[in-house]
């Protein structure tokens, strides 16, 4: 089998460099128009919540810059689980995409780093459970329920989690990143059965980690609520966000020329990841919205209540729209799935949906009735944007595309459904 | 006497059908046998393979299956069936408040309209399958060769009496790989 070899063209990376730089300005242009009173307006229709200010532009563009930091470093871990779920399970299908999974996980480091930075940096405007004060009990906005899970959240053990799952995911991705590269220098079978084992560690450590990861970077937001769901429901958000990225990568480098031997079948199995998952995201969405529903206990129903009034409605019915109902009906033929105009469509709306879904779990918790969509939020997505496909498109240009010498490769290039 | 010979004549061919059996033992081989078969205009009755073949509906021109329209339009039943039938039980005929919710409460008839949809595009699909294949308990099957469900691929044709040339499909067969041609007649 060939190599195949990515080349990225200056132009290219100038369009990168150029996202960012538009995005840069946008949200240094929505940081002036909302310090300069532009976002006051807001303050009018909450008149009646006593001693509420408007939302500070840092709050603003902390919880943006966070907001986006949490959705692609879950696209780019999502992009180890899947090689590592594919090797455990001895796909043949996926060898000759595998090279694309693999290095969405260089932008880890770049995430981590950021995370750390803006935990340190504005956790306090993130995280309510981090002032001082809800856990001193002569303080008068001492918080019993809060005081109570100090336990776990607390700001060492935080961040020391945050630092331990980074490091582990790093640690794993160089490991079957690297197996992967010696395999195609080297040969044999014996990189392959090391990736296995390597995989196998990886998705027990994973199980646990993203889980507590949803519960730590999403879920402490809304510090007073809980979910058993949230580990799986903010993975499964992940995992199509994911799923997505890969086949819609898949597709821009076929149409560019490259990936020569992948057809519509390896397609057609990629749309069916994506409309699984797809049903899947929805079933734990709703596993976790019936139940609360039908309970009606108030400190439970907060949480979707506060999703539901004027100022989310439309994103929370927008969200079961994009997410569901359009990759459901869209994709649900072979045909569909087997085009790449209709999974370019679909992917491009999941990426975007789940975007949103991000933005529904974390702004009503935080920026309450001052969150919007405006510069600062498009600007700051347009800087993780670029930066994500910078260090992406590196990660893809640094090794063949197709995996020489997997054992599995001819297999994948025969694949037939 | 003669005439009734003739009927005996005419009676035996009406129910009889005569197959040639080209017997092959390589997938590959099967799937180029097939395409130059149907290349030289013979037509393949049916070809019985111990597993699924990649690929050989295609080289076998058969079509897609139209089954998955089934299921949609039973699914799509399912869901308004299950829809109407709580609607009109919970809403209209016999309203109840349970846990102090609407009647028409949507979110919890979801469950029950998944179950339904599931269940009727499944067995509207597998009905359907019955029906068309004509499946059922008393039919008789007629198996070529029993080798077909061991180790061997069989290529059957139908030998139209008077038309087929039995030393040309014989060669044509051979000369494509089968290790064996056998004759069969099926009462049919």
């Amino acid at each position: 089998m060939t190599e195949e070899r990515l080349i990225i063209p200056r132009k290219t990376n100038n369009k990168f460099f150029l996202m960012i730089a538009i995005g840069v300005v946008l949200v240094i242009a929505g940081i002036i128009f909302m310090a300069s009173g532009g976002g006051a307006d807001h303050g009018a229709g909450h008149g009646e919540v006593a001693g509420h200010e408007p939302a500070s532009w840092l709050k603003r563009l902390l919880m943006s810059l966070w907001l986006n930091n949490v959705y692609f470093s879950g696209i780019a871990i999502i992009g180890v689980f899947f090689v590592a779920v594919q090797y455990v399970a001895y796909a043949g299908w996926s060898v000759l995409i595998k090279r694309i999974p693999e290095a969405l996980g260089y932008f880890l480091p770049i995430g981590g780093a950021i995370m750390i930075i803006l935990f340190l940096v504005g956790g306090h405007d993130i995280f309510h459970w981090t002032h001082e004060y809800l856990y001193d009990i002569n303080d008068e906005r001492y918080d019993p329920i809060i005081a109570g899970k100090a336990g776990y959240l607390n700001f060492w053990f935080f961040l020391i989690r945050m630092i331990i799952f980074f490091a582990v995911w790093i640690l794993f991705f160089n490991w079957l990143r690297r197996n992967s590269v010696n395999e195609d220098l080297q040969g044999g079978t014996a990189y392959y059965h090391k990736s296995i084992r390597i995989s196998a560690m990886f998705l027990v450590f994973f199980g646990v980690s993203s889980s507590m990861a949803a519960w730590d970077w999403v879920l402490s937001i809304d510090t007073h609520w809980y979910s058993t769901m949230f580990g799986w429901y903010v993975f499964a958000s992940w995992f199509v966000a994911g799923l997505a990225a890969i086949t819609l990568t898949v597709i821009i480098l076929k149409q560019n020329g490259y990936l020569k031997m992948v057809n519509a079948n390896h397609l057609h199995d990629l749309g069916k990841f994506v409309f699984a998952f797809s049903i899947f995201w929805t079933y734990i969405w709703f596993s976790q919205f019936m139940l609360i529903w039908y309970a009606n206990i108030p400190e439970e129903s907060l949480y979707f209540l506060a999703r539901l009034d004027e100022h989310y409605k439309w994103v929370f019915f927008t969200n079961l729209i994009v997410n569901f109902a359009f990759p459901f009906l869209v994709l649900m033929t072979r045909d569909a799935k087997r085009q790449m105009i209709m999974l370019k469509i679909v992917t491009i709306a999941i990426l975007l949906g789940h975007w949103l879904d991000f933005y529904l779990m974390m702004m009503p918790g935080t920026m309450r009735g001052d969150a919007g969509i405006g510069f600062i939020e498009i600007g700051s997505t347009l800087v993780f944007l670029g930066v994500f496909l910078l260090t992406f498109t590196k990660g893809l240009a640094k090794a063949s595309l197709v995996p020489v010498n997997h054992p599995f490769l001819e297999e994948s290039v025969h694949h037939h459904v | 006497m003669a005439l009734h010979q003739n009927l005996t004549l005419i009676h035996l061919i009406a129910m009889n059908k005569k197959f040639v059996l080209g017997i092959y033992d390589d997938e590959d081989v099967l799937l180029e046998a097939i395409e130059n078969v149907r290349a030289a205009g013979t037509k393949i009755y049916d070809v019985f393979s111990p597993y699924p073949v990649h690929g050989i509906d295609d080289v076998l021109g058969i079509k897609r299956s139209r089954l998955p329209i089934v299921a949609f339009f039973c699914g799509l039943f399912g869901t308004s069936f299950a829809l109407w039938m709580q609607i009109w039980m919970l809403g209209f005929d016999w309203p109840m408040i349970i846990g102090g919710k609407p009647h028409i409460a949507i979110p919890a008839f979801i469950p029950v309209t998944f179950e339904l949809t599931v269940l009727c595009a499944a067995f509207g699909m597998v009905i359907t399958f019955f029906i068309v294949q004509r499946l059922r308990p008393s039919l008789k099957v007629n198996v070529f060769d029993k080798r077909s469900t061991d180790d061997k691929f069989v290529m059957a044709i139908e030998v139209k009496e008077g038309v087929t040339d039995m030393n040309a499909l014989n060669s044509l067969l051979r000369s494509n790989g089968a290790i064996e041609v056998n004759e069969k007649e099926v009462i049919k």
